[in-house]
């Protein structure tokens, strides 16, 4: 019954396993990210820090988590 | 002679030299060259946090941003709605408005895609960014980013990363004289008096980021493209002779024995 309630997911191009009702705090929390100096893309959309506790990601979902890195 | 305050978006700046984090050894590196630079803008990238390894050095434990401007850049994107997501993600990061556009349009020279790049000027401008765009060399394409809000025109000197210096002075000349924009070399430029020709061009600034962090002695050259930018604002202010054919003797020849 625990297979079933997994869903895939595709963070920073790199599929994962989640199990349902897991929100994108539990994933930043999961993956030990700080919240701070980063933004969080949900499908293409930027997801507002503040409410990531109650958005929970559903099956295929695209999520991108970006920082500054160094550039000219 | 005191100089006027370089300004972006009505903001004073206290250094013309800009320059990128990119292409260095280390970010410790990046730091002391960022610092002998006397820079007070960086350009930075936005990437993927690497998932897998959190415990890798982040540029923002070594460049403090309340110190030092930062610049997001749009570096790798090659179509208008790229670069709209990835300044949307930078102003998300940190709340930065002040953004440098590049849309390129070949992979091999790195030449910005002018359509897309006016396109993703309009639009940015109308979300409020303000944008400093790297474009090519055209008078043409400079005044119509000018006209669609651009807050300031980067004209390259030569390809991104090629240090093959200035290779169109008439056209820089002519951007310059006709713009009230800051206009800033941005890419080209390979060694300190590549920086000082874009300055006594009457340009407002330099952008630089290879020909110092690939340098041997990237600290040195830092400091030495500090100075050439100094020395060329101080040249082109002071008023150049007019160039002349034949010697003009220094010493007069009265009294000559």
């Amino acid at each position: 019954m625990k297979v079933k309630n997994k869903i895939k997911i595709i963070v920073n191009g790199k599929q994962m396993q989640v199990i349902y009702k897991f929100s994108i705090k539990n994933l930043m929390t999961k993956l030990k990210i700080p919240l701070n100096k980063i933004a969080i893309e949900l499908n293409k959309k930027i997801v507002d820090k503040k409410k990531i506790s109650k958005i929970y990601l559903q099956k295929g979902d695209k999520i991108e988590i970006v920082h500054f890195i160094g550039g000219g | 002679m005191i100089d006027k305050k370089f300004k972006i978006a009505n903001k004073n700046f206290k250094s013309r030299l800009i320059v990128g984090t990119g292409k260095y050894r280390s970010f410790k590196e990046c730091a002391k060259a960022i610092k002998a630079s006397g820079a007070d803008i960086v350009t930075v990238a936005v990437r993927r946090v690497n998932i897998s390894d959190r415990n890798k050095a982040r540029l923002m434990d070594y460049i403090d941003p309340k110190k030092i401007t930062y610049l997001p850049n749009t570096a790798g994107c090659f179509n208008a709605e790229d670069a709209i997501r990835t300044l949307r993600l930078a102003r998300e990061i940190g709340g930065w408005k002040l953004v440098k556009l590049e849309v390129l349009g070949d992979k091999k020279n790195l030449f910005p895609e002018m359509i897309e790049t006016l396109k993703s000027t309009e639009l940015l401008t109308k979300e409020g960014f303000k944008v400093m765009v790297y474009c090519n060399d055209d008078p043409l394409m400079a005044k119509r980013l000018e006209n669609a809000g651009a807050v300031a025109i980067m004209p390259l000197a030569a390809p991104i990363g090629s240090g093959l210096g200035i290779q169109n002075v008439v056209n820089i000349k002519i951007i310059r004289k006709q713009t009230k924009l800051p206009v800033i070399i941005d890419a080209g430029i390979g060694q300190a008096s590549d920086a000082s020709i874009a300055m006594e061009l009457g340009c407002d600034g330099v952008l630089i980021n290879t020909a110092i962090a690939k340098a041997k002695n990237p600290i040195l050259m830092a400091e030495a493209m500090k100075l050439a930018v100094i020395s060329g604002r101080k040249s082109f202010l002071s008023g150049r002779i007019i160039p002349y054919l034949f010697g003009s003797a220094s010493t007069t020849n009265k009294g000559i024995i």
